[in-house]
């Protein structure tokens, strides 16, 4: 942790590689970090946290191993997304911005994907997946969680 | 005989099954004995046609067809076998001759789907690195010139013209200066500049270079959005090998020039497409709105002088410095000059990349190109320019798209996003989203765009559920006005043109007939 501060610390605007590795590598961006990471970027505690807080990237706390995305955006709405945002939760028993309590995935709400011509758009981890509806939703996530 | 098949790695085409499709080829192509070559090329935008497969049977042109299923592909397989591509039921033709394409007039997008988008010596076949050349054989002022007479304005959406944004950076004083590119796309209904990394990284690689050379910048960063991962390992997989072969670095093409380039990634927000904010991202800070004057060209990144442009505008130099600027300014209408990629998204069947001379009808693009919707239903509404568009009326397509006649109609053309809605879309519900984004992505920097969000999405809250009264919809209008003229940048200053426009154009839908709340405005 701190080698990878004092690294992104000596290059121009090193702030956010930094949390984004810390991120990839621990999932999440501890609180009890923000300090060290404060000292090494000659920054106060408060403005880092005041970084990490800015961005919807960061979290700070444990996250679910999985994510599942559903961009809700005006293209993704003009070819269906509405449906999908009010009917997902029903679909796969977990409420946006929560955690699937068995399957260890959180379900949230984006805000474009790039896939607009093929909507609505859903990501799955790192994959984004085109003209999804609810039916054939079901079987994404269950694939994705069976990996 | 060889041959070479092409199928695209593309974000959308993989959305769509190129992945799944491209693992069915490799399996029936193995069970045939078929040899070949395999080709993971980046998407020429016709995404109606994804997946699109390509196959290249010795001297013949490439023949394509599409969209591919994963259980069409054994019979494709067959049909390269015995050579019988024209019985396959997804054959399309050569693929110069889709129509869809063929229509277009690609100078940005032109290599785009032509290959492996990291394959440097392919980009050069294609005339690529042409432009750097040129401009390695011209001063500073030459080059800025050229810009100029191309025309070229800032495609991110405020259309600045470049030429001027360039000299400005170039009489600047400073020791260092920087060229930023802005690859947050963060516009619902834009996808041009995710194509172009995905595609054709080398182009911008080259246009940012030629920047650099034109304003004596030395380094650049290109700030990507996070939500982009298959376009940051195109561009850091294409700046290796551009390193390596010495058309980035300490000495450009033997020249003793330098130019170093760094990807950067933003982390999920909208406001950081905003250029200041940008500026701000990049330095490591919160991603929060600066207020202009001092202009970027004169401070900018950590204080120096800086050329902040858009993926496309950056990529287009490239073809305008091998080309000539006199040859792009050659294609367009009065100041819209050259050529615009626009981006046909939504409720559209035939959905994707078209980049044509400015001036072509917006009822043109929606019909000759894309079909028609996808439900089949009648368009009803279309914004254009991205979330921070006007919603046009079906009574309004006949509009020429460029700069000036969207201003006039009282819209932008922003990035050339164009999303399409059929008769099923509540108009209200769209103002609703449009105040309840700039709610939760405002920077928070300026009141009117921090508080006037939230007390617009508020008055929406009463219309969507009919709850509202016709001082609401007098509010909200005077909500709009101080937010235009009182926020410190485009989010809060745009956020009340689709709101507004909608109000306008669909009054029928915000609970109040005859248009009530005109007269009593």
């Amino acid at each position: 942790m701190a080698q990878s501060a004092a690294k992104h610390a000596a290059s121009q605007g090193g702030l956010l590689p930094c949390l984004h590795e810390i991120q990839a590598e621990l999932g999440y961006i501890p609180n009890e970090h923000l300090e060290s990471i404060a000292t090494a970027f000659s920054l106060s505690t408060a403005e880092v946290h005041g970084v990490v807080s800015f961005y919807h990237d960061f979290r700070t706390s444990p996250s679910a191993r999985q994510s599942i995305q559903i961009c809700c955006a005006e293209a993704c709405q003009a070819s269906g997304s509405r449906e999908l945002e009010a009917g997902v939760a029903d679909v796969l028993g977990v409420e946006f911005d929560e955690t699937h309590p068995a399957d260890n995935y959180r379900l949230e709400r984006v805000y474009c994907l790039g896939n607009c011509a093929c909507g609505p758009s859903v990501r799955i981890n790192d994959e984004v997946y085109g003209r999804v509806e609810l039916s054939s939703l079901r079987q994404l996530v269950a694939e994705a969680v069976q990996s | 005989m060889t041959i070479t098949v092409y199928i695209p790695q593309d974000t959308t085409a993989v959305s769509v099954g190129a992945e799944r499709v491209a693992t069915a080829f490799v399996q029936a192509a193995l069970n045939a004995e078929l040899s070949y070559t395999l080709v993971r090329s980046g998407s020429r935008g016709a995404f109606g046609l994804e997946p699109l497969i390509e196959i290249e049977v010795g001297a013949q042109g490439r023949l394509a067809f599409g969209p591919v299923s994963v259980d069409a592909v054994p019979s494709l397989v067959t049909s390269i076998t015995e050579g019988e591509y024209e019985r396959h039921s997804n054959y399309l033709g050569p693929v110069n001759t889709i129509p869809w394409l063929e229509s277009q007039t690609r100078i940005t997008f032109k290599r785009c789907g032509e290959g492996d988008p990291t394959d440097l010596a392919n980009y050069c076949a294609l005339g690529g690195y042409r432009g750097l050349e040129r401009a390695l054989t011209l001063s500073p002022q030459a080059i800025v010139e050229e810009i100029k007479v191309s025309g070229l304005r800032g495609r991110g959406g405020a259309a600045f013209p470049t030429g001027i944004k360039w000299q400005t950076v170039l009489d600047a004083h400073g020791e260092q200066k920087y060229i930023v590119c802005n690859a947050d796309e963060g516009d619902s209904g834009t996808f041009a500049d995710r194509l172009l990394m995905e595609a054709d990284p080398y182009q911008l690689i080259e246009g940012m270079t030629i920047s650099g050379l034109a304003v004596g910048a030395t380094k650049g960063f290109i700030y990507l959005r996070s939500e982009y991962p298959r376009a940051q390992k195109m561009l850091e997989r294409a700046i290796d090998v551009a390193m390596a072969e010495g058309y980035l670095g300490a000495d450009l093409c033997g020249s003793g020039q330098r130019f170093e380039l760094e990807v950067r990634m933003g982390a999920g927000s909208y406001i950081c497409g905003e250029e200041t904010a940008l500026l701000n991202s990049l330095e490591g800070k919160r991603g929060v709105v600066r207020a202009k004057p001092p202009l970027p060209a004169i401070k900018g990144l950590f204080g120096k002088p800086t050329v902040v442009n858009n993926v496309l505008t950056l990529a287009s130099v490239s073809s305008i410095l091998a080309d000539g600027g006199a040859e792009y300014a050659r294609h367009g209408v009065d100041r819209s000059k050259g050529t615009m990629p626009l981006q046909l998204a939504g409720n559209i069947k035939n959905g994707g990349l078209i980049e044509v001379p400015f001036g072509v009808s917006l009822n043109k693009v929606i019909n000759k190109w894309g079909g028609g919707t996808r439900s089949g239903r009648p368009v009803r509404a279309v914004q254009v320019g991205g979330p921070l568009g006007a919603y046009l009326s079906s009574d309004q397509l006949d509009v020429p798209l460029t700069y000036e006649a969207l201003a006039e109609l009282g819209g932008m053309l922003g990035h050339g996003g164009i999303v399409v809605f059929d008769d099923t879309v509540d108009m209200a519900k769209q103002a609703h989203f449009a105040m309840d984004f700039c709610a939760k992505e405002s920077c928070g920097k300026c009141t009117p765009c921090r508080i006037g969000a939230v007390r617009g999405r508020e008055v929406l809250d009463r219309v969507v559920d009919s709850t509202a009264s016709s001082n609401d919809l007098i509010l909200l209008r005077d909500l709009c006005e101080t937010m235009e003229q009182a926020s410190l940048c485009a989010m809060g200053g745009l956020t009340p043109l689709p709101v507004k426009s909608a109000m306008d154009n669909f009054p029928e839908d915000f609970g109040v007939t005859d248009n009530q709340y005109e007269v009593a405005v």
